[in-house]
């Protein structure tokens, strides 16, 4: 497992998210409205749409296309037409600093 | 058990389908879709990957087996019978029901005038293809009708290096459907783009050369789409005798006026509160409607009440509106990063939202936006028209209020 820094908490407005490119991958990074942070697979597994310009609310992330919504803590897709669940990535805060552990 | 029969397998048949199972039903389920593939989405249409046209399924088969569903492709429904409770199928079958859906969906209007034939429609996996397939950079197209999905075809068609004209008998383009504001700018960058528009002009024949203007003039094209809107599939329900306008009239949760029946998504005109029938084209009203109308077969007495949302995408812009904006809405507009948002009030209260920006930047503010129209608030217009000021803390004080 690699570690990389993925932004400044600072970054993420609280309640939100920011998408997150890498090696050839997108992500999301989640910032959540207690300030703890996740990371999940960039893109909606219904259709390929970045996940980070969809409405967080709590702990729920919403396609901005089709309205699928996921849980970012867990991936899962809890409203269709989500119905895979996403890929989930440990993240953590240091120092203000955000890293996410890929691969 | 006779069980329900849903007629049209598109993005409301379909969604129906399996709503009634979430919603516990456990009667038997048929699925009719006159196309031969399995259910389809049709908004990946217009955007082929490397020339080849996407055929996104709604569901792969295993997903109807499991939910139980019967699916009958490539077949029609010839004769409904009321009171009988049954409906005849092109292959001669005839299926009784407890409960129907009418989930017929909508076809392309055609043009009346000489040669229309020769102007290819848009609307299916079938059409889509044969539209791309005859096309080349370098090549001429005539659009007639710029409506959305005449303009997000021209806007998928200047990036395959095509040369598009756009013939409107209105005197814009996107009147209908859009804000006007929104409506502008995206004329505007069509017009960036080297699409070239002949307004205010009716369409008096078409050849192998093109598209002859009301006004004398020609646009030649090498290939001529019509994109002239959709008239909803009502003829069977007519012809049963069940009452129809633009679209199959139902109350507000969904039923027709033969008892059993119900209808929902393009082909529906419901009941609104302050009376009337509006009759929505859009994926997401497609699906709302099936869930609705599918928990009412099951048993449920919900009026459908969702806010009408649609999104165009139109080169790297994305536009999205909820609610229905009008003419005589109080307009607060707020600017965004790559783009704008614009608020419609009526009386104080807001009724609808739009947005144009890069990709899906509005996104986020619309679907704050229909929470706030949903929770009935009435909002200050300084507050909106502010970009500092974030919606969701609007929200957030509307909902403790």
């Amino acid at each position: 497992m690699t570690w990389v820094s993925a932004c400044k908490l600072e970054d993420i407005e609280q309640e939100g998210a920011i998408r997150f490119d890498h090696g050839g991958r997108t992500y999301a990074v989640y910032r959540g409205p207690d300030d703890s942070v996740y990371c999940t697979a960039g893109l909606c597994t219904h259709e390929a749409v970045h996940l980070a310009d969809g409405l967080v609310m709590d702990f729920e992330v919403e396609c901005p296309k089709h309205s699928g919504v996921f849980d970012y803590r867990t991936g899962e897709a809890i409203r269709l037409p989500a119905c895979e669940n996403l890929k989930t990535y440990p993240a953590e805060v240091i120092d203000g600093e955000v890293r996410v552990a890929l691969g | 058990m006779d069980g329900i029969v849903i007629i049209g397998a598109g993005e409301c048949g379909t969604r129906a389908a399996f709503a009634l199972r979430e919603a516990g039903y456990s009667g038997s389920v048929t699925l009719v879709g006159a196309e031969p593939h399995l259910p389809y989405e049709r908004p990946p249409l217009s955007k082929p990957m490397n020339g080849a046209v996407e055929m996104k399924v709604i569901c792969a088969r295993d997903a109807l087996e499991t939910a139980g569903i019967d699916y009958l492709h490539g077949l029609s429904a010839s004769k409904l019978d009321a009171d009988a409770g049954t409906v005849s199928l092109s292959d001669g079958r005839l299926l009784r029901y407890e409960k129907l859906l009418l989930a017929t969906g909508a076809r392309p209007r055609r043009l009346t005038c000489p040669g229309a034939e020769l102007a290819l429609d848009f609307r299916t996996h079938a059409d889509a293809e044969a539209v791309f397939s005859r096309i080349d950079a370098g090549q001429r197209v005539a659009i007639i009708g710029g409506g959305l999905i005449g303009m997000e075809l021209a806007s998928v068609l200047r990036g395959k290096d095509v040369s598009v004209s756009v013939i409107e008998a209105a005197p814009k383009p996107l009147g209908r459907a859009v804000p006007q504001r929104f409506a502008e700018q995206l004329h505007a960058r069509h017009a960036e783009e080297g699409v070239r528009f002949h307004l205010g002009r009716g369409v008096a024949a078409i050849s192998d050369d093109g598209v002859a203007l009301s006004d004398g003039s020609m646009v030649p094209a090498d290939l001529v789409v019509s994109a002239i809107g959709v008239l909803p599939e009502t003829a069977l329900a007519e012809a049963a005798g069940l009452a129809a306008g633009n679209g199959i009239l139902t109350d507000a949760c969904l039923r027709t006026s033969a008892p059993n029946v119900f209808a929902a998504g393009d082909c529906a005109a419901v009941a609104q509160p302050r009376g009337g029938h509006i009759r929505y084209e859009s994926w997401r009203n497609a699906r709302a409607q099936a869930e609705t109308a599918a928990r009412n077969m099951a048993g449920a007495a919900e009026t459908f009440t969702a806010i009408p949302w649609f999104w165009s995408d139109q080169y790297d812009l994305g536009l999205q509106v909820a609610g229905l904006p009008q003419p005589t809405h109080q307009s607060v507009v707020r600017p965004i990063a790559g783009g704008e948002l614009e608020f419609y009030l009526d009386g104080g209260r807001l009724a609808a939202a739009a947005g144009l920006g890069i990709g899906n930047g509005v996104a986020k503010d619309i679907k704050l936006a229909e929470m706030l129209i949903a929770a009935g608030t009435n909002a200050d217009p300084a507050a909106l028209a502010d970009p500092g000021l974030n919606l969701k803390t609007l929200l957030k004080s509307a909902r403790a209020a």
